[in-house]
């Protein structure tokens, strides 16, 4: 019985993990060859750095700095603002001295982040 | 039964599990110092930025703790594996195997932190190659786990149960959150963040399963009721647990424009989780009337704070999973006093109460001449942890209405800092206290290597007393 239970529920898990790989979170952005390679580039890089101690994405991170999830499309910040502080550092955040290219790439993977955003934007 | 076999085994198994336990705590200390570097940062701006930023103070951090978690459930494991099976450990030198293994990985995954090398996962921030490397580690755990007890799953106790479940689904899930090395999930970010959520999350359950476990066999030695952990109720709640392991994590992608349907299931089972609350609550005079019946033992001290601390955690986290209510919580220090009670109030309270139950029965002498450290450390340490839960919700609070109000994020931080102020300082005194529960524990181990060194001229009637203990 105990173990009947037992393989139901595992196959259950199997079974929806598989649904929320494909159905539960299809895209329809897609990019050119190109752009990807920089948006690839970009995510990365964030990952090298780990931006994600300090930031989050989707509530995923540390909460030492502002989410950065609709940063890009948000009226008080906006590219050049986000450019500024990856130039430079602030206050909190340490200056890593990016590379104008390396920037260039990080924000294509934060605009690309802000366009999936639909639902975070709607309110 | 060949005696000098069970004699040979039932030493080294004892010296390669206080390897284990010595290794768990030392990662619970190392933890917590820079868990409270991380808090200074939090209200010193300056302090070590360039040097030792937060960028690599909360990954040493996060690593530690979790490895501590992980670790002192092993530990206790091996040390309860010849109890529950009657058998001595299958592989010996594979204990030390996997001990020598993690040291060298623990040792390249701070040294790379410290020079800057990361992976830039969420609690897995070290480079990825590492991760291969940690599920090689756990090899010889998994093959003397089954080895030993060959269980018998018709039969087995809930405890046996959950250790078992906490092993595959640590190893599925660790596997999982590395599949964002393939294109098909890394290029697609509401893909990547969803299935990382949903690995996270259940690795959490994996290594409460292996936590809680522990909790209940310890719960089951020190009041001799070989009943409960045998009983329906308990498989109920065992397979409530796993299905929340398996479907609850969704409540974290609440914000993640991935399919409705995902938020639905998530909800729904979440709220399941109200049945073990509302069992908490019936049980509430029972479980008080234990405790105080049984104050006096240390280890069950610990298991009763850790029930205070599920409570609360529980009515946290049903909060937490209401969409409506999860919309505010999400992304503010209410998810980390939420993470800080079930880490530190229930996972460490009761890893501290399987450490001390060994070392209560491996040296009783000295536990007795520590017992009055030990007791004030267990209660500066719920004391202040207490302050530290207040102070993140009220941070998380500020933090919520600065966002309805459109606040900056630097006036959030600003309107912030008197709660990150007590964040940190009652962080000095969990830091105490907990520090006292592991010097305390250190001093006991020691104490009992010097006992073993004389004995060991006379192996014969060391060997009587180490298997009359084990049998016991
Ligand atoms: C040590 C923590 C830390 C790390 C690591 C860090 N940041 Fe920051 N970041 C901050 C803080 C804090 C701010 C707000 C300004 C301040 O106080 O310095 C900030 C501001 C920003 C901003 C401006 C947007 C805004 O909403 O204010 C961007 C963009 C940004 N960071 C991107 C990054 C990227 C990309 C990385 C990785 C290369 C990174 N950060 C790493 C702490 C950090």
């Amino acid at each position: 019985m105990k173990l009947a239970i037992f393989i139901v529920l595992f196959t259950a898990y199997i079974g929806y993990s598989v649904v929320v790989y494909t159905k539960g979170t299809k895209s329809d952005i897609n990019f050119s060859k190109t752009e990807q390679a920089q948006i690839n580039r970009g995510k990365l890089l964030f990952q090298q750095y780990n931006c994600t101690s300090c930031h989050q994405l989707y509530g995923l991170g540390g909460y030492l700095g502002p989410e950065l999830t609709t940063a890009y499309s948000d009226k008080n910040r906006g590219e050049t603002y986000m450019r500024a502080f990856l130039k430079n550092g602030g206050n909190r955040m340490p200056d890593f001295h990016l590379q104008d290219k390396d920037i260039d790439a990080l924000i294509s993977f934060l605009k690309y982040v802000d366009e999936t955003a639909v639902t975070y934007k709607k309110k | 039964m060949n005696i000098a076999g069970n004699y040979n085994g039932s030493l080294s198994l004892n010296k390669a599990t206080r390897a284990f336990l010595l290794l768990a705590l030392s990662y619970l200390l190392l933890g917590l110092v820079f868990g409270l570097m991380g808090a200074f940062q939090y209200i010193f701006p300056e302090f070590l930025k360039d040097q030792l930023s937060f960028q690599k103070t909360r990954p040493l951090h996060v690593y530690m703790v979790i490895t501590w978690i992980f670790t002192a459930a092993q530990a206790g494991i091996y040390y309860y594996l010849p109890n529950v099976s009657g058998r001595p450990v299958y592989w010996q030198k594979g204990i030390w195997l996997h001990f020598i293994m993690q040291c060298i990985i623990s040792l390249v995954i701070i040294a790379g932190f410290f020079a800057g090398y990361f992976g830039g996962r969420e609690y897995l921030e070290f480079p990825p190659l590492l991760g291969l490397f940690i599920f090689l580690s756990w090899v010889p755990f998994v093959i003397n786990f089954f080895a030993t007890l060959r269980p018998k799953y018709k039969t087995a106790p809930v405890y046996v149960w959950m250790w078992s479940t906490g092993i595959l689904f640590f190893l599925i899930t660790l596997s999982e959150s590395y599949l964002w090395l393939f294109g098909f999930f890394r290029d697609n970010m509401v893909r990547d963040i969803t299935v990382q959520w949903k690995a996270l999350g259940s690795m959490v359950g994996s290594w409460n399963m292996l936590v809680y476990g522990t909790g209940i066999y310890v719960m089951e030695q020190l009041s001799g009721d070989k009943k409960v952990a045998r009983s329906n109720i308990s498989f109920f709640f065992y397979f409530l647990s796993l299905t929340n392991l398996m479907f609850n994590w969704g409540h974290h992608t609440y914000i993640v424009p991935a399919a409705p349907w995902i938020k639905m299931v998530a909800y729904i089972i979440s709220m399941t989780e109200l049945l073990i609350f509302g069992s908490i609550i019936l049980q509430w005079k029972k479980t008080v009337s234990a405790a105080r019946k049984n104050y006096n033992i240390l280890p069950y001290r610990l298991l009763s704070f850790a029930d205070i601390w599920v409570f609360i955690t529980l009515a946290l986290a049903l909060i937490m999973s209401v969409p409506a209510w999860n919309y505010f919580t999400h992304g503010t220090h209410i998810t980390v006093a939420h993470s800080m009670g079930a880490t530190i109030g229930i996972n460490t309270m009761l890893l501290m109460a399987s450490v001390f139950f060994i070392l209560k029965k491996e040296n009783t002498a000295t536990f007795q001449q520590n017992r009055k450290w030990i007791s004030s450390g267990i209660y500066i340490s719920n004391s202040a942890l207490l302050f530290f839960w207040i102070s993140l919700l009220a941070s998380g609070i500020v933090k919520i209405s600065g966002t309805q109000h459109n606040d900056t994020f630097f006036n959030i931080m600003l309107k912030s800092q008197p709660y990150f102020r007590i964040f940190t300082y009652s962080g000095i005194f969990v830091f105490i206290g907990l520090g006292i529960l592991i010097f305390s524990s250190f001093r006991i181990t020691a104490v009992k290597n010097q006992t073993e060194q004389m004995t060991s001229k006379k192996p014969v009637s060391f060997s009587t007393q180490q298997i009359a203990e084990l049998k016991d």
